[in-house]
């Protein structure tokens, strides 16, 4: 028996919520009496022997360059192997993108119970049941999972991390790789960016900044306070800001530990894709705003008035001239 | 081409999210139904764009659910596509509704099937991904752009952090989100024409469920909102950082 969780890593590096899975796959660990193990697929230049920081005690590693980029058919079926070499029965992923390719596939290959967008540890007192998001986040369900093995995709910052330590062992595998039906013709990476699934600071924007030539009052926020930006959906449709910064219900939802909304109304579909951020603060010059109900702090006023005084005040603290 | 277009029945965005029989369903009284926006958006207007640039194109679409999810067929049958499948059974789990739609893809021998990237409702992002394993096929996720290119599948799709270009053969299963089609309304023509189209309803394959939903909660309400004057927005700033220490 034992937990693995797979650790993503783009560019040689592991994403920061593989290691919020990392931890949360060796408490899960801890209460089924049982080890932590990861795998991680591609050439990787962290040392993954830190990872015993987060309760992991063995590391497997697949560091071929084929495995750079992620082709669900190909990493479902090393995972696969994986599970059989380690005898695992939970299997832990960060929620992102390259999870949602591959947890499905790996559900269907090992007969396991999926539960993916988890915000809880696994509650085993009766059976096995994780807690996830539903409704795009205006509520949650408690998901029992039947079979023996289970996969459980866990939201990224919904998990605090609890510090190990040890040193995690490093176990080079031997996997059949196979060879990809898909072809990657091209990469195109945001660089220097926070990206904003992960981003423990969100800074967004909507209509109320009337038009991108006022964008600057949020990216310099932003960039102070080592946020990444977001939008509205109409703020993305109208080309304001590019679409992979739109958020809500028919965009990302994140849950970062500070939402900071200027100019947004707060539109149901809107609130579905942010209300589990843990601090909301909101700018609008109108005092009925639907988004003041969900906010924690709030400055009823005009944004082009309240941010510059804001930065400056970010500035000082800072210490940015 | 033969395209397979898989449309879920979701609440209205704006829908009251609440639950009945001590949590465990959801209270569907009053709840206007919509085709989940993912797959109308994105996946159905994409695949009846393809099949207005090639008419020779088939396009079905396929629904796992009861009778009542027969309105909002209609409707995506407003919009566009040949005919209906529905596969005549209450929804279970992800693993059930990818295997149903699994054996149709497999006895229709579609060549591309889409679905929206998840459903606004169960947020699970797992039907495409299940229906290619299940059918050993190649999978591509998040499309924000496809097309066909000297018979091959050209996908660009959202990777963290940027987008990734991909080509693969057909038959593939793709999921698809913003950025795939805009939005469209469907015309008098096409609704009539709705009403013609052939609907067929099939009874289910045998399949498993893996999982259950065992209880619903609601998210805790707000404290309520702590308002600073916009004269003081240094205010802010300080409370931020001393009380919520969010930085
Ligand atoms: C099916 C469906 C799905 C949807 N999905 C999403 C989604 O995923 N995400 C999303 O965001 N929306 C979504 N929407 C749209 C949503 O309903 C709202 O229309 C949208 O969120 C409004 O964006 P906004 O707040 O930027 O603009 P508006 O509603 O126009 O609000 C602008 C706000 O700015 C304030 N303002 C104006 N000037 C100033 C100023 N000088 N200083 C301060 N404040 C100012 C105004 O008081 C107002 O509250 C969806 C809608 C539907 C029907």
């Amino acid at each position: 028996m034992s937990v693995l969780v797979f650790l993503d890593q783009a560019d040689g590096h592991i994403k920061k919520s593989s290691f919020e899975a990392a931890s949360y796959a060796a408490k899960v660990a801890e209460l089924t009496g049982t080890t932590a193990e990861a795998i991680v697929l591609g050439i990787v230049n962290d040392d993954l022997a830190t990872l015993g920081n987060y309760g992991i005690k063995t590391v497997h590693t697949v560091a071929e360059a084929a495995l750079n980029n992620m082709d669900a058919q190909v990493f479902t079926n090393i995972l696969s192997q994986a599970v059989e070499n380690t005898s695992a029965d939970v299997i832990v992923f960060s929620n992102n993108t390259t999870a949602k390719a591959i947890a499905p596939r790996l559900s269907v290959k090992l007969k396991a119970g999926l539960v993916s967008g988890a915000v809880a540890l696994p509650d085993t007192s009766n059976g096995f049941t994780v807690k996830k998001t539903v409704f795009s986040g205006k509520a949650f369900a408690h998901i029992a999972v039947s079979t023996a093995k289970k996969i459980i995709a866990l939201n990224p910052n919904s998990y605090t991390i609890v510090p190990a330590s040890g040193s995690a062992a490093i176990a080079p595998f031997a996997a059949t790789i196979g060879t990809a039906k898909v072809e990657v013709v091209s990469v195109n990476k945001v660089t220097g960016e926070v990206p904003l699934s992960e981003a423990d600071i969100v800074v967004s924007g909507g209509r109320g900044l009337k038009g991108p030539e006022n964008w600057g009052l949020v990216t310099e926020l932003a960039d102070l306070l080592g946020a990444a930006t977001a939008c509205s959906r109409p703020v993305a449709d109208i080309h304001w800001r590019p679409h992979h910064e739109h958020v809500g219900q028919t965009g990302l939802a994140i849950a970062p530990n500070l939402y900071i909304a200027i100019g947004i109304s707060g539109a149901i579909q809107h609130l579905a894709g942010v209300n589990r951020s843990k601090v909301i603060v909101v700018i609008n010059k109108d005092p009925e705003a639907p988004f003041f109900k969900a906010a924690d702090y709030g400055i009823v006023g005009d944004a082009f008035e309240v941010m510059p005084k804001i930065i400056d005040a970010v500035k000082k603290l800072k210490g940015v001239a | 081409m033969k395209i397979l277009v898989c449309i879920s029945k979701t609440p209205d965005t704006t829908a009251k999210i609440a639950f009945a029989d001590n949590n465990t369903k959801f209270a569907s009284d009053g709840v206007q139904w919509i085709i989940n926006p993912y797959d109308e958006w994105y996946a159905l207007v994409r695949a009846i764009e393809l099949k207005e640039a090639d008419p020779s194109t088939v396009l079905h679409l396929v629904n796992v659910g009861a009778a009542d999810s027969d309105p909002i067929i209609r409707k995506a049958l407003a919009l566009g596509g040949d005919e209906a499948i529905r596969v005549n059974t209450e929804n279970a789990d992800s693993f059930y509704i990818a295997s149903q739609i699994a054996a149709i893809a497999k006895e229709g021998s579609y060549d591309l099937v889409f679905t929206g990237k998840e459903t606004i409702d169960y947020n699970g992002s797992s039907i495409g991904g299940m229906v290619a394993e299940l059918l050993d096929l190649p999978y591509i996720s998040h499309a924000v752009k496809f097309t066909v290119e000297g018979g091959n599948a050209v996908v660009v799709r959202e990777i963290e952090g940027g987008e990734e270009t991909d080509k693969a053969a057909f038959p593939l299963v793709v999921s698809c989100q913003k950025g795939m089609a805009e939005q469209r309304i469907p015309n008098m023509k096409g609704i009539m024409g709705a009403r013609t189209k052939p609907l067929r309803v099939v009874e289910p394959a045998a399949a498993d469920s893996l999982t259950s939903i065992a209880s619903f909660e609601l998210p805790p309400a707000k404290a309520g909102v702590k308002l600073v004057s916009a004269e003081t927005p240094e205010e802010l700033v300080r409370l931020l950082h001393e009380e919520a220490k969010a930085f």
